[in-house]
């Protein structure tokens, strides 16, 4: 068996990296990337493990996970689209008409 | 023949259904569509009747109603001689009542609804009659509560009568408690509510539980049969319609407890403390009833206290274990009774509702068909011979004496004295005298609608009792008919002669018609009434305010109950517990929502925060289970 260990770090950081963009970026782009980024390295994990396992499952799954994630994005953009002709920003911390 | 009586007592549900449902319809005919249900009902009741006097008995469940592992209660009925008699009386009594009550209540509001109402509360009389076991009697004695609730409330508008409609459910419910409690003690030491079942076992039960079984329901009897001490709802159903008033007390409703004490004759046969409590409470109640009679003016309520006087002697006749005495006196009362209600209604008639009799008089000119017939039935229920009163109480009050109870045979004779002085006070005042009948009043006839059923129950009120009660061969007949179902349950103690009690019961009688003449025919009848109220008037001051009873029960009950009720259960308990607690539920709803409101910040990096927060616990708490 072979040592994923390092395989899997990578994805972790990738992980980390879009949670922190997530939490901490104010742009709307900016946090729909940073979440590109979370689902990719969770494919990215699914991918590793297939391959070290020798099955193909995992990466049959990431292939659905990324039609799932482009749709999903798409709805995103157009939330912002949105958001942008009511308030003519794309700050996050603008949009909390929810909150009175 | 099961089904034959099956159809019997369910004929005056249909009626009921047919005027309840279609009443908008059927205008003026609702009155001939009910009287045709009982009509059917009663022809029914003939041949099934024949069948009982052959000697034949019926008793048949239709379907189990109730199951419980071994305890079954049946829905079934039971054809014998006691409940045929009942049956008979009940079936001819009310037909006679709708055919009046076509007439009577002609142009009233609710034409439908109110014989939608009597037919149903026939229908729940026959249940309660014709039931084998004492659930199915139960369902016939709330049935008939429920009716005469509705019934004496009829003028609901009015409120008196919706007041008494009131009365009558709650007083009589104080006795329905003891009825539950006596089939529930049934249930729990026989385990079965059949008759059959019930009476084959009690001998084999403690006297002390046969004894509290037939207290308790004996209680239910004092409520229904309006017996001291819960007899005041009575008086106030006058407030009903007077065929109401006749149905609720010569055919069904009051007669129920007589018939529920012979009905458990087995078990009253074996408590003879139980027999005796019923039997005082019926000669107590007999003697307390009549003195109210004496004084009141007005008509119909004079007739109320006659009926739980002549109730408690059918209370006496079933109380010292006479049990058919009892029972022949429910059916001649029921005819003359009904008759006598059913007059006064057609006097009211006449008077435009008006009931006191200090404006009537001399009406005998202009109702001379009414007042005769009055006069038949006052004779009867003085016990005047040949009438059927006559044999009724005599026989009561001869089998009383003569089974040891010589006491309440000195009440009853007492009491009948004091029953043909205020009947005939009331004929006297009424129909003869000069008229104090008020200016641009004109009493009239009745129509013949009304008169028809007065002169059949006239002619039954005179040859009833004549027919039951003369003896052949050696016994009297609806003492052996009787007898077949509940034979007398102790033996005879003293032997008098009967010529003697006969003659005795008859002075009485006639004696209360001499003093009633006396005190309001002859010239200076008036100067003699003041003299003995004068003389007696502490007396005459108990017997007008009818003891102050009413007045007695509210302080005791009713002024606690209401400051109970305002005090505590409003103020305190209403209050103060249960408004307080709602309130404070929302309160407590609310100030979780202010907490909880502080985590909502409006900023969607927050809201991502306590997500990933949430994910890396739960994720340390997996990590920290692997290591």
């Amino acid at each position: 068996m072979e040592n994923y260990v390092p395989f899997l770090m990578v994805a972790f950081i990738l992980f980390a990296i879009g949670a922190i963009g997530v939490l901490v970026r104010r742009n709307f782009f900016v946090v729909l990337m940073s979440l590109e980024i979370m689902i990719n390295s969770a494919g990215l994990v699914f991918v590793i493990l297939s391959y070290f396992s020798g099955t193909v499952s995992g990466q049959v799954f990431f292939i659905f996970v990324a039609a799932v994630a482009a749709s999903e994005t798409a709805v995103g953009l157009a939330i912002a689209v949105l958001m942008y002709r009511v308030r003519h920003t794309v700050d996050v911390t603008e949009f909390s008409m929810m909150k009175r | 023949m099961e089904w034959l009586l099956l159809l019997c007592v369910l004929s005056p549900a249909v009626g009921c259904i047919i005027n309840g449902l279609f009443g908008r319809w059927t205008y003026r005919a609702a009155g001939v569509i009910g009287s045709t249900f009982l009509g059917i009902s009663f022809a029914l009741a003939v041949p099934l009747i024949i069948y009982a006097i052959q000697g034949h008995v019926v008793d048949y469940s239709y379907y189990h109603w109730i199951v419980s592992g071994k305890f079954t209660v049946p829905f079934g009925l039971r054809l014998d001689s006691l409940s045929a008699m009942m049956l008979g009386v009940v079936t001819f009594v009310s037909f006679m009542i709708h055919i009046y009550a076509i007439g009577y209540m002609g142009g009233h509001k609710g034409y439908a609804r109110f014989f939608t109402y009597l037919n149903l509360f026939v229908f729940a009389m026959l249940l309660l009659c014709m039931g084998n076991n004492y659930l199915t009697m139960f369902i016939g004695w709330e049935g008939v509560g429920f009716c005469s609730y509705i019934l004496i409330g009829y003028y609901y508008e009015k409120k008196t009568a919706a007041d008494a409609g009131r009365k009558a459910f709650v007083t009589t419910r104080i006795g329905d408690i003891g009825f539950i409690v006596g089939v529930l003690f049934i249930i729990l030491y026989f385990g079965s509510v059949k008759f059959t079942d019930v009476f084959a076992q009690a001998h084999m039960i403690s006297p002390a539980i046969i004894t509290i079984i037939t207290l308790a329901l004996f209680l239910g009897a004092i409520g229904k049969s309006a017996q001291f001490p819960l007899y005041v709802w009575l008086p106030d159903a006058m407030e009903g319609p007077t065929p109401v008033s006749a149905l609720i007390h010569a055919a069904t409703m009051v007669t129920a407890g007589v018939y529920m004490v012979a009905r458990s004759a087995p078990l009253y046969a074996l408590s003879p403390t139980g027999s005796l409590v019923v039997a005082s409470v019926g000669a107590f109640t007999a003697l307390f009833a009549a003195t109210m009679a004496l004084t009141h003016f007005d008509l119909k309520r004079i007739l109320a206290y006659s009926t739980i006087s002549q109730i408690g002697y059918m209370m006496i006749g079933v109380g010292v274990g006479a049990y058919w005495t009892g029972m022949f006196h429910l059916m001649t009362h029921a005819f003359f009774k009904a008759l006598l209600f059913l007059s006064a209604g057609a006097v009211m008639h006449a008077m435009h509702g008006v009931l006191d009799m200090r404006l009537m008089g001399g009406l005998r000119h202009k109702m001379p068909q009414v007042c005769i017939v009055m006069i038949i039935a006052s004779l009867a229920i003085a016990g005047i011979p040949p009438l059927s009163g006559f044999f009724s109480k005599d026989v009561i009050l001869s089998e009383a004496l003569m089974l040891g109870h010589p006491i309440i045979w000195l009440v009853g004779v007492v009491t009948a004295f004091m029953t043909a002085f205020y009947m005939f006070r009331m004929i006297f005042f009424t129909f003869f005298g000069e008229s104090r009948v008020p200016e641009g009043m004109h009493p009239h006839e009745a129509p013949s609608v009304m008169l028809v059923p007065l002169w059949v129950l006239a002619v039954g009120s005179i040859v009833i009792g004549g027919i039951l009660g003369v003896k052949v061969h050696g016994h009297i007949s609806i003492e052996h008919f009787i007898s077949l179902t509940s034979p007398n349950a102790f033996p005879i103690v003293h032997k008098y002669s009967e010529t003697l009690l006969i003659i005795i019961s008859i002075i009485a009688g006639v004696l209360g018609i001499a003093v009633a003449w006396l005190a309001y025919i002859p010239k200076g009848a008036f100067s003699f009434r003041s003299f003995v109220v004068r003389t007696f008037h502490p007396l005459y001051r108990c017997f007008f305010n009818l003891w102050w009873v009413d007045e007695i029960y509210n302080f005791l009950f009713c002024r606690p109950f209401w400051h109970v009720s305002e005090r505590f259960l409003w103020k305190a308990v209403d209050v103060k517990v249960i408004d307080a607690g709602v309130d404070d539920v929302g309160r407590v709803a609310g100030l979780t929502g202010r907490a909880v409101r502080i985590l909502q910040t409006g900023f969607i990096n927050n809201y991502a925060c306590w997500v990933s927060a949430g994910a890396l616990i739960i994720c340390g708490w997996y990590l920290l289970k692997i290591m």
